[in-house]
């Protein structure tokens, strides 16, 4: 038993370190006073960091992302909320056939969708902007937050609300005091990761964007001068620790909204 | 008996008002008939049970009344107000569900007290209500507790204790005990039943558990096929089931293929073939029957076994034990009965000195006419009776 796993273990660590370890290359080069990526390490400096504060181009990107992300997240949240509530409340013709369709962009290579808006949005005559990106973002973002709040409807007992309803409590006043505390945790976890996504999304964005370049687009713009890439190493080091924590939060009240809802512990069954 | 019209009937006891009327209610769901077509009264304070298989209406049937559903057809008056048109939320009834659905993000206090938020009692008030309710479900210090830390029983007296606090005129339950363990349910079934005497409120109970409503009900509606086949009291629904259908559910009943060939004032001539011409008076025929085939129904219990060459019944019938099965007070057993299609099924109490007969054994069965009751075979039912 023992002997036969060993191989698998071997396998599972080695990938494991071919995953992460180029990502472990960011903090190690962020502080290396060298302006080449390369062995041996210079010594230990913050200047990379100083520089970024500098950058105005740099400065408007990360606005241009934040406003991407933020509208992004919330659209998806909004339209995830109706599309969720709506399939796992109700029965109605083509269910599954819709809902497989709004699954569909988390399987299609994003390429693929940055082209094919492009083109849509040049056929219509639509100018290039941040809320061209901000709408492909949505249409890559909505199977994630539909996956996560599809759940926290469908495992909210519905006699929930009718508790509600029967304890004398009003339409909206159940929606205020039951349904939207359960759904909470859900629709915070899906804002985060929507956010997430939009944030660190690359091809979609260079392919949607007009003349303002969100974060990862200029980005991709700097590699083209050596002597920016310590700046970069930088910056992909505090994306990194950005994306660490919104994703953790993401998951911790993805985990606190099963809990609520009995997601993982069923009501009605009891230890 | 002679009748004396001036005089006050001091017999009879007087039928208590009714709370909820049940009129002609008819529930569609597209092509199917949940509910098709049930009228009751159901009297005030009383224990009310709805019995029936699953897929027989009565869980629809407390929807309707609770206002989660509307009536295809018909109506139901609650406390003499037409429910037409009355949501769930106006109507004087509170409703305990088959899952509980203790809110789980708030704790025992906060769910028991959920619906006296909106009466604005101010806080005195409402937490002395709360806590009432609370000692009166035997959960008093529980106040703290969140939900996911309380128990099946506990979530079961919880949604009691929220839906008590309303003080509604009817309470409605439904399959409030098939959640928990045999033993909690045989206790809460006992309990139950005392809290309902306690506070006088109108209990509704579904149940499919034919032992649950016979131990828990003052009366009980027997349904089928979204319809009412009986509605009596447990004893009377025991001893005097309308029909082989309800005498099936209702615990188990032997049946004995007749013929009813004369019919005199009531009292009823049925050939029974084995047991010969027997007559069977009026109390013992709970629907009216025509001439013709006629099933007749006797319980387990009724027949004897006859031991001894000297124990003597009005009709003996021999036969072998097929199948025995012992259940410690108790054995019940199957015996292959000379003249008959059909075993019959007998249960003896297991007193001091009597044998445990065996598989084989030749076997001599007693029983009396008092015993025997005739059925209606067909399963809609011509004459319900609906009141007491």
């Amino acid at each position: 038993m023992k002997d036969s796993s060993r191989p698998l273990k071997l396998f599972a660590y080695t990938y494991l370190v071919f995953l992460y370890a180029p990502v472990l290359l960011l903090p190690v080069f962020a502080f290396n006073n060298s302006t080449t990526i390369a062995f041996p390490l210079q010594g230990f400096t913050l200047n990379w960091f100083n520089t970024l504060a500098e950058q105005t181009s740099l400065h408007n990107s990360l606005e241009n992302s934040l406003l991407v992300a933020i509208s992004t997240a919330v659209l998806s949240t909004c339209l995830a909320v109706l599309a969720s509530r709506a399939s796992a409340r109700y029965e109605f013709f083509g269910k599954k056939t819709i809902l497989s369709f709004l699954m569909l962009p988390l399987l299609l290579p994003e390429i693929i969708i940055g082209v094919s808006l492009l083109v849509v949005l040049i056929q219509l005559g639509l100018p290039l902007s941040l809320w061209t990106v901000i709408l492909g973002h949505t249409l890559i973002c909505m199977p994630f937050s539909i996956a996560i709040l599809y759940s926290a409807f469908a495992n909210m007992d519905q006699s929930l609300e009718e508790v509600s309803l029967d304890l004398g409590e009003t339409q909206w006043g159940t929606f205020r005091r039951v349904t939207l505390p359960l759904v909470t945790p859900g629709l915070l976890s899906s804002f985060l990761i929507a956010f997430t996504i939009s944030l660190d999304e690359f091809i979609i964005a260079f392919f949607l964007t007009g003349t303002q370049a969100t974060l990862p687009v200029y980005i991709w713009g700097q590699l083209r001068f050596p002597a920016k890439l310590p700046g970069v190493m930088a910056l992909g080091f505090m994306l990194l620790l950005l994306s660490l924590v919104l994703l953790s939060l993401g998951e911790y009240f993805r985990r606190r909204m099963n809990r609520l809802t009995g997601g993982e512990v069923q009501l009605g069954k009891f230890s | 008996m002679e009748n004396f019209p001036d005089m006050p009937d001091l017999h009879t006891p007087q039928t208590p008002p009714a709370i909820v009327e049940l009129d002609g209610v008819i529930k569609h769901f597209g092509d199917v008939a949940a509910v098709n077509g049930v009228s009751a009264s159901i009297h005030e304070g009383e224990f009310f049970s709805l019995l029936g298989p699953s897929g027989c209406g009565k869980t629809t049937l407390l929807r309707i009344i609770a206002g989660f559903e509307q009536p295809t057809a018909g109506s139901i008056a609650i406390a003499g107000t037409p429910m037409q048109g009355v949501e769930a939320n106006e109507r004087p009834t509170n409703m305990v569900f088959q899952s509980y659905a203790i809110f789980p993000h708030f704790n025992v206090e906060e769910n028991v007290g959920y619906g006296l938020k909106r009466l604005k009692l101010g806080k005195t008030e409402t937490a002395n209500r709360v806590n009432e309710v609370l000692a009166l479900v035997d959960l008093e210090d529980y106040n703290q507790r969140p939900a996911h830390a309380l128990s099946g029983g506990q979530r079961q007296r919880v949604a009691l204790a929220r839906a008590l606090v309303m003080q509604p005129k009817v309470l409605l339950l439904d399959e409030p005990l098939s959640a928990l363990d045999k033993k909690l349910r045989e206790q809460m079934q006992v309990e139950l039943r005392h809290l309902q005497r306690t506070v006088g409120i109108t209990f509704i109970h579904v149940t499919h558990d034919q032992e649950e409503a016979l131990t828990m009900s003052d009366r009980i509606a027997v349904m089928f096929d979204g319809k009412i086949a009986q509605l009596d009291a447990p004893q009377e629904l025991y001893r005097r089931p309308v029909s082989k259908q309800v005498a099936s559910f209702i615990g188990v009943m032997n049946f004995i293929q007749g013929e009813l060939v004369h019919e005199d004032g009531g009292t009823a001539t049925v050939d029974t073939g084995v047991l010969g011409k027997v007559a069977i008076s009026p109390d013992q025929i709970p629907s009216p029957v025509d001439p013709g085939p006629v099933t007749i129904g006797i319980r387990p219990e009724m027949l004897t076994m006859l031991f001894d060459e000297q124990n003597q019944s009005e009709f003996e019938l021999q036969g072998e034990i097929h199948e025995s099965a012992y259940f410690g007070e108790m054995t019940y057993y199957t015996v292959k009965v000379i003249g008959l299609d059909a075993p019959l099924t007998i249960s003896i109490r297991n007193s001091a000195g009597r044998p445990v007969l065996q598989d084989g054994d030749s076997a001599r069965i007693g029983l009396g006419t008092e015993s025997l009751v005739i059925l209606d075979e067909s399963n809609t039912i011509k004459n319900a009776k609906k009141e007491l």
